[in-house]
């Protein structure tokens, strides 16, 4: 049943993206002109000639893919950088914002959560700091730290921190008490409390934080890297706006969506060691 | 009043009361003591604080009046001189069967070699019949396991004291049957002093030296000890047939549906410090008779 199941799926699916390649080739296909009597004015002002789609067709995307995935690591200066190349400079971003996060945010949402007082102090605060787009620090990173680079990682950094304090200081705060019963019974320090009940019960709930901050900052990296420039996915997809190789263009969206699925099953990896049924 | 292992003195606990000046009292001039070595099971209905006096003596919860002695000392916190056994087995869901014990016992004995460690663990839980599951999560177990498992896990750390608070109440009445018989046969080889809370009158019978009858909260107290004169070791299939029995079995139930209600509105009028009477239903002729309380209420 389960095969058959997974068949049916993958029928379904493949019929999905072959009608849908199929309809988007054929609505980019060059219009075949009838006659020059029938021209418009702007037709005649282009020289009445068949002009091409602007909208390339899947088929030329995937030539433009096999081209560009075939040397991802090329650098022949800062405007022409493979795709490869492009997407360590973003990932890389994002590790560094997102390891920066991961650094101050569990410790301090260990903190919250086990001290009913803080929780109630810092809450305001980050209720406040939680919905402001992180792009809307970027004027101030920029004035503070004077690097573009440096500001992308602390955009990715402030974006990531919040839904990773949230979930950690929610978890803290809701283990079970049976269980801190035990660690107190056995007379457990509040050091090896931490580390031996607390973490382990909160760590499916931290891991879910993670998972929902990698995901906003993928999401971020490509606009911050539109507005600071120089490298990156997101500098990329702008450039070749600026080009108009809108084949170039739809191949990196793809890609943006590879690299966030693969550090989202990273993580969904990494929770599986810490995941546990009550 | 010293000699006893454990003296509980005038013990009381007061909750306050939303929309009144005068705080609930649960219980008050609560006042026993258990030896060294005793089995003692506590029996009462919902709401006359048993689970509260059995947090204090765990040093989970703090009395409003009164303190709790152990070997010589005041009981001001949980210890490892108390291990507890809850009603929701507290098993830690990431561990194994083993580890959820080796934790507790690397926690009692912080210089133990891991090797030592593992062994006196793996004793404990194969005396509970559990030596062929000791790496599966407490999840892959079934209720009565998990139970066998903290049951293992608070007789491992060899506490002075060991509280239970209704460790089968969850459990249904075959698989509370076999564990009730593993934990008299873990209890007779390692003579722990024993406190538990049951609702179960067999089980107390069959499990306890002594039982303590609460009445009625609020301003509960406890009204008697009764003697459980039945020789172990006891056996759940032959129990019925010891001749003290039934003396003992007819006179708790008997108290939990009369006496524990009308003793309740007559406690108010008696002495706080009072003590509890000790009553032996299988030789009630060595014993005074009743006080003119009991028949009046």
């Amino acid at each position: 049943m389960l095969t058959n199941l997974n068949l049916r799926a993958a029928i379904v699916s493949i019929t999905f993206l072959i009608a849908t390649l199929g309809l988007w080739q054929l609505a980019t296909a060059p219009q075949v002109l009838t006659g020059a009597g029938e021209l418009s004015e702007y037709e005649l002002l282009m020289g009445g000639a068949s002009q091409p789609s602007g909208i390339p067709a899947p088929s030329q995307v995937f030539s433009h893919a096999v081209d560009e995935l075939s040397r991802p690591f090329y650098d022949a200066g800062p405007n022409d950088k493979g795709i490869g190349l492009q997407l360590a400079y973003s990932v890389g971003r994002v590790m560094a914002g997102f390891g920066l996060a991961v650094l101050v945010a569990i410790p301090l949402g260990f903190v919250i959560g086990m001290s009913p007082v803080l929780n109630k102090a810092f809450n305001p605060y980050i209720q406040v700091l939680k919905p402001i787009s992180p792009l809307a620090w970027m004027p101030l990173a920029l004035f503070i730290i004077k690097d573009s680079n440096t500001s992308a990682i602390f955009v990715i950094f402030i974006c990531s921190i919040w839904p990773m304090l949230i979930n950690t200081a929610f978890g803290v705060a809701a283990v079970r008490n049976d269980w801190l019963n035990v660690a107190r019974t056995l007379e457990l320090s509040k050091l090896r409390t931490a580390f031996t009940v607390i973490l382990p019960a909160a760590a499916p709930t931290i891991l879910t934080g993670m998972r929902i901050s990698v995901g906003i900052a993928w999401l971020v990296i490509v606009a911050a890297e539109m507005l600071v420039g120089g490298t990156g996915i997101g500098y990329y997809v702008w450039n070749e706006w600026n080009n108009l190789d809108l084949a170039s263009v739809i191949f990196a969206i793809l890609m943006i969506g590879i690299v966030g699925m693969l550090l989202d099953g990273m993580l969904v990896q990494a929770s599986r060691f810490v995941r546990y049924q009550d | 009043m010293t000699g006893h292992f454990l003296q509980i003195e005038n013990l009381a606990r007061r909750f306050p009361q939303p929309g009144s000046k005068e705080p609930t009292t649960v219980f008050e001039g609560v006042n026993f003591s258990i030896e060294k070595g005793e089995f003692v099971c506590i029996i009462g209905h919902s709401g006359c604080g048993k689970s509260t006096i059995l947090n204090v003596l765990a040093g989970l919860d703090y009395p409003s009046d009164g303190h709790v002695i152990m070997d010589g000392k005041v009981i001001e916190g949980p210890s490892r001189d108390q291990g507890v056994i809850f009603q929701n087995h507290s098993l830690l869901p990431w561990l194994s069967t083993l580890h959820n014990v080796t934790f507790a016992v690397r926690a009692r004995w912080p210089s133990w070699s891991r090797a030592k460690i593992r062994e006196h663990s793996v004793r404990y839980l194969e005396m509970v019949g559990l030596g062929e599951v000791l790496s599966r999560k407490p999840a892959q177990l079934s209720g009565g396991m998990r139970q066998r498992v903290g049951i293992a896990r608070a007789f491992a750390i060899e506490p002075k004291l060991l509280l239970m608070d209704e460790p089968f109440g969850a459990l249904d009445a075959l698989t509370r049957g076999v564990i009730q018989e593993e934990l008299l046969k873990i209890w007779a080889r390692t003579h722990q002093t024993v406190f538990m809370i049951t609702h179960d009158v067999d089980e107390s019978v069959l499990l306890a030296d002594r039982v303590l009858l609460m009445t009625n909260g609020p301003n509960a107290r406890v009204a008697e000890s009764v003697i459980v004169d039945i020789p172990r070791p006891r056996e759940r299939a032959t129990l019925h047939e010891q001749p003290g029995y039934y003396p003992v079995r007819n006179h708790l139930v008997e108290f939990l549906v009369r006496r524990a209600k009308t003793l309740a509105s007559a406690a108010r009028d008696t002495d706080p410090r009072h003590t509890p009477r000790t009553v032996n239903p299988v030789k009630p002729d060595n014993f005074p008779p009743r006080p003119a309380l009991v028949r009046s209420g």
